[in-house]
């Protein structure tokens, strides 16, 4: 038997109905329903929130920083999505 | 036994419950195996430290005599509790500490339940509050109970042996007395057989689903309703009261 | 502070790989305010610095639960049991989220827990000592937490994005911790002489080492400049010492408590007090071991780790079996 610590979880917390969870931070536990367990425990005692996920950290797939600039650069450059943009007429308005 | 009695001395008894099992927890703080478990015993037994409060606060009222909830926590000697033997027994390790949440849990909620639906505001209110938190801790000692049954064949000895230990301090919960009775017949408060059905078939499901066995229901021990108690509790309360009786009258 | 064992470590060598282009991009990045993510390169010895100063705090953290839980089954109300244990709880979850952090730079929990176990990890200095009243855990709160708080403020800053995070939710849920304390001194020196002289007596047991928590002078301090230049220290030791000594000689006051200090005064000219020698020798003692209670406190937690093995263990077996179900 493994006596390995336990795996690592990702927490992230529904703050209220409405919102995204966010990333909370993490618990280790020896199974998920334990870690939820520990998640709430650890996390929402403060009432931060109504909701929760875990996610096994290895579980993850993370961009690469060495790609961030093949990821994210492109679209720097496309200001035209953007509706700042745009110059709108004097007079012209609800748009 | 008039009814205003029967309900003061109900309320000192749900009280003193949360407060001795809440103390005994606090002993833990620092000894847990893990330190999420650290995070959940805390949680815990904040939680019974809050009804205990409310408890002794409403018993303080019904009372009439000006006595404040650290009145009740402090200043009484051991044969004025009326907790379960139960709660008082030593921590051991995290199974018999374990093992003995858990039983009780499994027979809180039930009772918490019923007493939402009696005829007393006050009761009604500190039960429904008091239950959500219960039913949380009794999943999370479930779990832990499944786990250390069926984890490790050490595991499982160990959990085994604190069951079988504890069970014999489980009979008191549903021996009903005078004071079960009134509160069950004038403020249709809990019903104590019915609790025992419902008690017995949850506990049975988790302990056959922790892979143990069910001990047998033979010899049981009784007397902490009625402030007869193990050797145990004079320690407790000995540590948790000196601050209060080495100064009497101060404020803190 | 909860890291000084950082002052004394010795120096981290430069990563052959670690080119002079690479060190000044990621110094620019740093001089920018830019926060520094986990997968984002950056120089070994950054990195082993801050896993030596996060775990260090965790341990403080953990290390830190015990003079206080000391007087868990005594505290004197069920309002000051129930305060002092939400406070306790705390100090397990802001080691929890700082263990967590220092994770995400590649060291295990496990690993951080074995070298505090073993000794070779060091905690803040602070928590050796004995609480022996209940007003120690006035004292505690007030001159502890208070000069925590003094340092974790910055730390919220700090250019380590996961460190800098777990400090924001610190520094959020210890906003309590410092004024609990000071409440119970306040009732304290409310109270009866026999109260008073307890929480007197603290003060004078408390004040010096809680001036040692902030490390030994800046011009002994060897890795101050460095950790300044990427902004993981904000400010230097001797700085946030003087400016703890102004804001609680000033409390103290206010509670009609006297600072063990003969050399203490207030210096017009430059607008602080002036306060006397810190006994270093006994900074070094205890930060060395050799404090009251450094054996008591390591002891104390190798017994709940080796205690526990057989749950942590059980649970794991539980979860093996359970996926061997599932994929059955």
């Amino acid at each position: 038997m493994s006596k390995q610590e336990w795996p690592l979880y990702e927490v992230f917390i529904r703050s209220k109905a409405g919102l995204s969870h966010r990333h909370a931070g993490s618990v280790h536990a020896p199974d998920d329903q334990m870690a939820l367990d520990n998640a709430r425990d650890t996390y929402t005692r403060r009432s931060e929130g109504v909701s929760l996920w875990v996610v096994r950290s290895d579980q993850i797939i993370a961009s690469d920083p060495a790609e961030n600039s093949a990821f994210f650069e492109p679209a720097e450059d496309k200001i035209y999505r953007h509706p700042t943009f745009y110059d709108i007429p004097d007079g012209v308005e609800n748009l | 036994m008039s009814n205003d009695a029967a309900v003061l001395a109900y309320t000192l008894r749900l009280a003193d419950n949360a407060l001795i099992l809440a103390q005994c927890m606090v002993e833990l703080v620092t000894a847990e195996p893990e330190l999420e478990e650290e995070l959940a015993n805390a949680n815990f037994a904040l939680d019974y430290i809050g009804q205990a409060r409310m408890l002794y606060t409403y018993a303080g009222e019904l009372e009439g005599k000006g006595r404040s909830e650290d009145d009740f926590a402090f200043m009484r000697d051991e044969h004025e509790f009326a907790n379960l033997l139960l709660l008082e027994q030593p921590n051991g390790h995290f199974g018999d500490a374990l093992v003995r949440q858990f039983l009780f849990d499994a027979f809180y909620v039930h009772l918490l339940d019923a007493i939402t639906r009696c005829s007393d505001e006050r009761l009604r209110e500190i039960a429904a509050r008091a239950v959500k938190e219960v039913r949380y801790h009794l999943r999370h000692c479930s779990q832990w109970l499944v786990r250390l049954g069926d984890g490790t064949e050490l595991s499982h000895n160990r959990v085994q042996t604190s069951l079988d230990y504890a069970w014999r301090y489980t009979g008191e919960m549903f021996a009903g007395d005078e004071i079960d009775q009134a509160i069950n017949a004038d403020i249709d408060g809990p019903d104590l057989e019915a609790i025992h059905g419902l008690w017995r078939k949850d506990v049975e499901s988790v302990v056959a689903e922790a892979t143990l066995s069910l001990p047998d229901d033979s010899w049981m021990a009784s007397g902490g309703k009625q402030g007869r108690h193990t050797e145990q509790l004079g320690f407790l309360l000995a540590e948790m009261q000196y601050l209060q009786r080495s100064f009497p009258g101060a404020t803190w | 502070m909860y890291t000084q064992g950082l002052d004394q470590a010795g120096k981290d060598r430069r990563v052959a790989a670690e080119t002079e282009e690479l060190l000044n991009a990621f110094q620019k990045r740093v001089d920018a305010e830019e926060k520094i993510e986990a997968k984002d390169w950056m120089p070994e010895a950054y990195r082993r610095t801050l896993i030596r100063q996060i775990s260090q705090h965790a341990h403080s953290e953990i290390i830190g639960m015990q003079p206080e839980g000391n007087w868990l089954t005594r505290a004197p109300s069920l309002k000051r049991k129930a305060i002092l244990l939400a406070k306790v709880q705390d100090e397990a979850g802001h080691g929890l989220y700082l263990y967590s952090a220092a994770e995400t730079l590649g060291v295990s929990r496990d690993q951080m827990v074995a070298d505090l176990l073993s000794g070779k990890a060091k905690y803040s200095s602070i928590f050796n000592y004995p609480t022996l009243s209940w007003a120690d855990i006035g004292a505690i709160g007030w001159l502890v937490d208070g000069a925590a708080i003094m340092n974790q403020i910055p730390l919220c800053r700090c250019s380590y994005g996961p460190y800098a995070r777990a400090m924001v939710r610190v520094c959020k849920e210890e906003s309590f911790h410092q004024r609990q304390g000071f409440d119970i001194m306040h009732s304290l020196c409310l109270g009866t002489a026999a109260q008073k002289a307890m929480a007197q007596d603290a003060l004078d047991r408390w004040w010096w080492p809680s001036l040692m928590m902030f490390g030994p002078n800046d011009s002994e301090s060897t890795h101050s400049a460095q950790s300044m230049a990427w902004k993981i220290k904000r400010f230097s030791n001797d700085e946030l010492r003087q400016k703890f000594v102004d804001v609680t000689v000033q409390q103290a006051d206010f509670l009609g408590l006297s600072v063990p200090d003969d050399e203490l005064r207030f210096d017009d000219e430059t607008g602080h007090y002036q306060f006397g020698e810190i006994n270093w020798q006994e900074l070094f003692d205890v930060i060395a071991g050799n404090g009251p209670c450094n054996k008591q406190r390591l002891e104390k937690r190798q017994r709940a780790h080796t205690d526990g093995a057989w749950v942590r263990e059980a649970a794991q077996a539980y979860a093996s079996k359970q996926a061997a179900r599932a994929a059955a």
